[in-house]
């Protein structure tokens, strides 16, 4: 009992402590189901349909998480499932530009822009009629050469409308070494572009910065900054060195996202070491947010959203008080079946409840501070079921006093005994109840999880109050008169089970016979005995008469009283 | 209460027994016809209520709604994504849910802003719930690794802690039999299967067997060294076992069901469908289905797998010549 009291002291100075900080809230770490907020499953696909390994799932967090943390929302949280799925957890709603970030599949390339067209299709009247259209005068000879455009090709491309493309955009890679018609949302514009020349894995790292003038001083505009591994240094040199001499459209190389153009700069000069540097007309968001595009858009994954769950605050609180509202009445359902059924024992249960109440908030509150324990509706469901579970703790231990005390015993020592062969089952049980909990919480999806932790965190907590709690405070009420003397309020009256009372009023105490206990004491060596010990009534006839024979008996007192009861 | 707690006294000294074992026939019969049936039931019906979460699509949740009229909701849905088919129900007071086939990601959060629109309430009070189709196969494939597993771990650990293969057998046999029964329960009925039911069914595989772990103990004490004495038979004792913790189980079994119960009211209640709903449902079914089986399915099934085995055969003998 003093070793539960420190833990509870212990683990209530290090709450106040943390809560008086301001390290921790008062309260456990509430889920998104019940605080509200936006949670993606996300699917990383790789091209070409292999299985995702765990480097590269690990490589998609991290991913994620750099885009979630980049578009400035906090407190997101990003955690894989089952070594297959990336979940993304934020407060609120996210903003197109933060899905977008999320959402945005990594297949970048580059390539040269060959022609610009409107961004929806040509009108069918005014398309090029058959005879018009560019023919290739021979095999292309770079990717920046107009010979790629086929007569095919190019009435695609006026047919070609932005707005419906972009929203079926299946987000398959197309073939690098073919053109291909892009749209530029930005722009408003669609192009075709030439084969790839550089693609995404080559860049090393890009950021926003401010552009310095010739004499280095800032000059206030905000540009792109990209650094190429050597190999995409060599090859972006020859592109620039190429497109420099060419005219309008063909001027233009186009940094391509999963088919679609993110920017289209114009090439200004031949780049040859490697930094190519993009300007006009961005704002700090809009350089950020393609810096970050750039960055990490060079990884070969892509993600499906596989569910996607945006619980508004209101609804989160709700839940939240209904579950509150249902642990409530089941608590209290729970405390009148135990007195209805154990009277002032019930007592007993209803405060190792609440201390186990008790222990199971402070443990979530800390839990939720030193792991990030989130207690989602799942969670609060689970911790509702255990109340019976934990309550069945102390009905499975009572159960056997009684059977200790209809065996005859007073109360201290069906006290004893009883807590012996209870406290194995118990133990017996309980890791059943861990073990379920266990593997629930390794193989578990979303929030799954919530529930197995909260069922396997009260299992233990169980214990924790049976020992330190419930056996104690019972050994502890065996000694008053009220309960040894087996007061009918008491639930454990020897009369109702079936035994004389040893206390028969006007002062007279029946005294337990000792020899009896003695015996039994050695019976009890082995529980086999004990089921034996159980006759039926005639069974007790017929071992009295055999034994008759012998002593005057004193044994049978227990015999016989039993007897007088049960006629 | 003194009727109970006599009655508990009664079967305590073995003055009043309920046939448990001597029945096993029946009870096996019983069992077996419920476990076909229970099988049976959802091929006749072609399967069983799917979630969302196994179908993919949509679904919103509108809370605080004054006017809870259903067209509303589905005029929304046709405006936006023509010709996708809208299923709305009221299904708490001030709730609305919406579910619709499986829309893009922007029609999803159109939808959203114009249901907040048309029924009155700030974007704050929608939830929107974008389900894939892989999603609940996902949560469903995980479900049975992880009953896998749990079955193989519990059936060692028990028979590591009774000592006997057969008391791990016994368990396993009831359990699959709550398993299928529950399952058919839930085809007959029609209760809609959703992840947080799976949750259910999956803790209802522990309450199963810790209520088994419980009642097997006392068999075990009960059977010790069962051959030293001659009084019962070990039929009799496993039977005296089982009637013996009976008003612990019954106690159990009211505890376990009142919380689960008191969630089963509150979620379909004041939440309508939901989390809290799917999972007291299937726990509430499961708990009870399971104590029953503890009794007239794992009990006496224990003794049916010992009742050829040499030591029993021979201690039989030895009480017939009594």
């Amino acid at each position: 009992m003093l070793w539960l009291l420190v833990v509870f002291i212990i683990a209530t100075g290090v709450l106040v402590g943390g809560a008086v900080n301001g390290k921790t809230g008062w309260g456990p770490k509430l889920a998104l189901d019940l605080e509200g907020g936006t949670e993606m499953i996300l699917a990383p696909r790789v091209q070409g349909d292999e299985a995702i390994n765990q480097e590269q799932l690990d490589q998609a967090v991290e991913i994620i998480r750099q885009r979630v943390d980049g578009s400035g929302v906090t407190e997101s949280e990003i955690t894989t499932q089952s070594g297959r799925n990336v979940v993304v957890s934020m407060p609120g709603t996210p903003d197109q530009t933060t899905r977008d970030l999320i959402q945005a599949s990594a297949n970048m390339e580059f390539r040269p822009v060959l022609i610009t067209g409107g961004f929806a299709a040509t009108p069918k009247e005014d398309r090029t009629p058959k005879e018009d259209l560019p023919k290739p005068s021979g095999k292309p000879e770079n990717p920046s050469d107009t010979n790629w455009i086929t007569p095919e090709l190019f009435q695609e491309f006026e047919g070609y409308d932005c707005e419906v493309e972009l929203k079926d955009r299946g987000g398959e890679a197309a073939d690098p070494d073919k053109p291909m018609i892009s749209c530029d949302r930005e722009m408003g514009v669609k192009y075709i572009l030439g084969p790839q020349e550089i693609s995404g894995d080559m860049i090393k790292d890009a950021y926003a910065q401010l552009a310095r003038g010739v004499n280095g001083s800032v000059t206030g505009e905000w540009v792109v900054v990209i650094e190429f591994n050597a190999e995409g240094t060599k090859l972006f040199a020859d592109t620039t060195q190429r497109l420099i001499a060419l005219q309008g459209s063909q001027n233009q190389f186009a940094i391509v996202l999963d088919g679609e153009t993110i920017s289209a700069p114009t090439t200004n000069a031949v780049i040859s070491d490697g930094r190519p540097q993009i300007s006009g007309g961005f704002t700090q968001e809009s350089s950020q947010a393609l810096a970050e595009q750039l960055k990490y858009g060079a990884l070969p994954i892509s993600f499906d959203i596989q569910s996607e769950r945006q619980v508004s605050a209101t609804l989160g609180a709700d839940q939240l008080t209904a579950g509150l509202i249902a642990g409530i009445i089941g608590l209290v359902l729970v405390f009148i079946y135990s007195l209805f059924q154990y009277r002032a024992l019930g007592l007993v249960t209803i405060a190792s409840l609440l201390v186990s109440g008790v222990l199971t908030y402070l443990a979530l509150v800390l839990l939720g501070w030193g792991m990030n324990y989130r207690l989602s509706l799942a969670g609060v469901a689970g911790l509702i079921v255990a109340i019976g579970l934990i309550a069945d703790s102390f009905i499975v231990y009572f159960e056997r006093v009684r059977d200790e005390l209809r065996e005859g015993r007073p109360l201290a020592s069906a006290v004893d005994i009883g807590w012996k062969r209870a406290k194995r089952t118990i133990l017996a049980s309980k890791a059943v109840n861990v073990l379920a909990a266990i593997v629930l919480y390794i193989v578990a999806v979303g929030n799954v999880r919530g529930f197995a932790f909260t069922l396997g965190l009260t299992a233990i907590i169980d214990l924790i109050v049976v020992y330190g709690l419930t056996h104690p405070t019972l050994v502890l009420l065996a000694r008053t008169k009220f309960f040894a003397n087996g007061h009918p309020m008491s639930g454990m009256d020897p009369s109702l089970l079936g035994v004389k009372p040893l206390y028969q009023g006007a002062g007279k105490v029946r005294r337990f016979d000792e020899n009896v206990a003695a015996n039994r004491g050695k019976k009890n060596a082995k529980a086999s005995a004990e089921a034996a010990k159980r006759m039926t009534i005639a069974e007790r006839r017929r071992a009295q008469t055999e034994q008759s024979a012998g002593s005057n008996a004193s044994g049978s007192t227990q015999a016989k009283a039993q007897e007088e009861n049960n006629e | 209460m003194n009727k109970l707690v006599t009655w508990g006294n009664e079967l305590y000294t073995g003055k009043r027994s309920y046939p448990f074992t001597s029945k096993h026939r029946l009870w096996f019969l019983i069992a077996g016809i419920l476990v076909i049936l229970s099988i049976l039931i959802p091929v006749v019906k072609g399967g069983f209520n799917l979630g969302i979460d196994f179908r993919g699509g949509s679904e919103f949740t509108v809370s605080d709604v004054q006017n809870t009229d259903i067209s509303i909701g589905e005029e929304t849905v046709s405006s936006v994504a023509s010709g996708s088919e809208a299923t709305v129900t009221n299904i708490a007071p001030g709730t609305m849910r919406v579910q619709t086939e499986r829309l893009s990601d922007d029609q999803t959060l159109a939808i959203a802003d114009q249901l907040a629109k048309n029924y009155g309430v700030s974007s704050d009070e929608v939830t929107s719930n974008f389900i894939g189709p892989t999603w609940g196969e996902d949560v469903s494939r995980q479900a049975l690794f992880g009953l896998v597993v749990f079955v193989v771990l519990v059936g060692l650990l028990m028979a590591a802690y009774f000592r006997t293969w057969k008391m791990s057998l016994a368990a396993i046999v009831g359990l699959m039999a709550v398993v299928i029964v529950t399952g058919g329960i839930y085809s007959l009925t029609g209760f809609e299967i959703t992840p947080s039911a799976i949750i259910g069914f999956l803790t209802i595989l522990s309450y199963s067997l810790y209520d088994t772990v419980v009642v097997f103990d006392k068999v075990r004490e009960n059977t010790k060294d069962y051959t030293q004495q001659t009084k019962r038979t070990f039929e009799q004792l496993v039977n005296l076992a089982v009637n013996q913790t009976l008003v612990r189980s019954i106690n159990t079994s009211v505890v376990a069901v009142l919380p689960v119960a008191a969630i089963l009211f509150i979620g379909s209640y004041l939440l309508g469908a939901g989390t809290l709903k799917d999972l007291s449902l299937a726990l509430f079914v499961g708990i009870i289905v399971s104590a029953l089986s503890t009794l007239f399915v794992q009990a006496p099934m224990f003794h049916w797998l010992r009742h050829k085995d040499e030591d029993v055969v021979a201690h039989d003998k030895k009480m017939a010549a009594l």
